[in-house]
């Protein structure tokens, strides 16, 4: 029926040419058939920021904005650069990687625990899900000042606020991801003879590995923004040291320096849990952010 | 998370209290099952015996507890009252594969079985459903009837007494499903283990039975023995008589009772 209609067409207009045939209907034209000169997609994404640089660059030249609200480009990355040749910025880097991943061992041990008791469990679940669902709502920012009186100004109650900030995220995402791990395949392992290690093992956790891989990549996001809360707390080292040192002395530029350096651990962090999904989940039917 | 807490003690689902059935000859037992869910009793006093190595198909509409009487036999589903026997070892293939994602393919096949995944054990099985070159494959890359062939492997490769299909074909396009059909006959043909399989589809269930059960009511509503020879053929006088009786007794005989 389909095959006829052309024919039919053809006939009521008269004509046996192709293009007659064709009456009625458009031509699909090949992609490549619309000729233009396309740039590599990565020259493309660089794009974006270097206009911003450049105009960043030019509103402190021509004093737009004045060079004290606004350090110029060039005056960060010499700032940087000074700061990596003395040391200064390593060692910072360094102290707040060490309350990062502190925080974040011993939040991520609490919320996976957690989970695994709220998920495989009922008594877990009505035990540790209400409350931490109470919890949740209290703002982790506003413990600043009773973990300063509870921990001290030392290194307890910055890493005890990354904590914090990574447990919720964490435990909610790998909590539900257990909760939603299909009933079918459950009820598969138990006709194949599974007990219940057995299902936990090859079905549950394995069903639950991508909630909790998106609880991660929050969580470590949360980390690094804890962090800087964290070190607004009368740090003697560290990356939040070094800006409120900046501020004092009115450097925009080690400031935004500092920025950038957030930034960059951020999205290494963030680009380390993307390639633990791409390692972890080959599996899945499809990626997320990859 | 229920399943789960069923799980523990499901796994060796044996005699619910066998009433005169002998063990090497009788595959499945059942007197006076009854389940409802709420106030419905979908089934109702259902008795039907298995033989050892017996075929049997299970028709009926939709929603009559078909379905329910293989989860029930398979462990499944244990809020039942009433007398259900079935042996130690069962293989249960469902409509859709369910297979593990995260598994590779060799390694569904051999889940659940006691000791180290069995990479010989699984390959062997997965020649016998002609899979063996997708063993270390992921199930996300196998086509619907793949899968369906991955998980009748993995029924059978726990060499049970009992093989439980789920309308194991409800989900294939009409050639994959005539496939199916046959590699299902022959797997049995060597297996020698009783079959329930549970369809909708009567002339499948001609194709494969020594014997097709009509569910109606909450119990078995009739019977027929097929005694044609296999392979068998379609067009056979006494198959179209028999598909035109079943379809008569599902109530959608076109051309009337047989």
């Amino acid at each position: 029926m389909v095959l006829g209609q052309p024919d039919l067409a053809a006939e009521t207009i008269g004509g046996g040419e192709l293009a007659n045939r064709a009456a009625g209907l458009i031509t699909v034209q090949p992609l490549r058939a619309r000729g233009r000169v396309r740039l590599p997609r990565g020259v493309r994404r660089m794009f974006g920021p270097l206009v911003f640089l450049f105009l960043w660059w030019l509103f402190t030249k021509t004093g737009v904005l004045s060079k004290v609200a606004l350090a110029p480009p060039q005056s960060v990355a010499s700032a940087g650069w000074h700061l990596i040749v003395d040391g200064t910025l390593i060692s910072a880097i360094w102290a707040s990687l060490q309350r990062v991943l502190w925080g974040f061992l011993i939040g991520g041990v609490i919320a996976i625990t957690l989970a695994l008791l709220a998920g495989l469990f009922r008594l877990g679940e009505d035990l540790v899900d209400a409350t931490m669902g109470m919890l949740r709502t209290v703002p982790w920012v506003g413990l600043i000042p009773l973990f300063v009186v509870w921990f001290g100004i030392g290194e307890r109650p910055k890493i005890a606020l990354v904590a914090l900030g990574v447990t919720f995220p964490l435990y909610i995402n790998t909590y539900a991801g257990i909760r939603n791990v299909d009933a079918g395949l459950v009820e598969t392992g138990t006709s194949l003879g599974l007990g219940r290690w057995g299902l936990i093992r090859h079905v549950v956790l394995p069903g639950a590995l991508p909630g909790a891989l998106v609880g991660l990549r929050y969580s470590l996001g949360i980390a690094w923004l804890a962090l800087v809360f964290a070190e607004q707390i009368n740090a003697s080292n560290g990356i939040g040291y070094l800006m409120n040192n900046a501020e004092n002395y009115f450097e925009t530029n080690v400031i935004i320096l500092c920025l950038v350096v957030y930034a960059i651990l951020g999205l290494t962090t963030d680009l380390i849990v993307r390639l633990l999904i791409r390692y972890l989940l080959p599996w899945r039917t499809s990626y997320e952010g990859t | 998370m229920s399943a789960l807490a069923a799980a523990t003690e499901a796994t060796g689902v044996e005699t619910t209290g066998v009433a005169g059935a002998s063990a090497a000859d009788t595959a499945v037992y059942v007197r006076g099952l009854v389940r409802a869910f709420g106030d419905r009793r979908v089934i109702d006093g259902l008795d039907v015996d298995i033989r050892a190595g017996e075929f049997v198909a299970l028709l009926g509409h939709s929603g009559c507890g078909k379905s329910t009487l293989l989860r029930i036999l398979a462990g499944l589903d244990r809020n039942i009252e009433g007398h259900v026997a079935v042996p130690r070892r069962i293989g249960v293939a469902f409509q859709s594969p369910r297979l593990m994602p995260w598994k590779r393919v060799w390694r569904n096949v051999v889940l659940g079985l006691p000791g180290r995944p069995d990479r010989q054990l699984a390959s062997s099985y997965l020649s016998e459903v002609g899979l063996d070159e997708y063993a270390t494959a992921w199930p996300k890359t196998l086509s619907g009837g793949e899968a369906q062939r991955v998980s009748l492997a993995r029924a059978l490769v726990r060499d049970p007494d009992l093989l439980l299909l789920d309308e194991p074909f409800g989900a294939l396009d009409a050639l994959t499903r005539i496939k199916a059909q046959h590699l299902v006959a022959e797997l049995w043909q060597r297996h020698g283990c009783a079959v329930l399989l549970v369809t909708h589809d009567v002339e499948e269930s001609l194709i494969v039975a020594d014997r097709v059960l009509v569910m109606d009511g909450g119990g078995i509503a009739h019977e027929v023995r097929v005694e044609l020879p296999r392979p068998r053929d379609v067009g056979h006088p006494e198959f179209v008589a028999l598909r035109t009786q079943l379809l008569a007794w599902l109530g959608v005989g076109l051309t009337g009772p047989a």
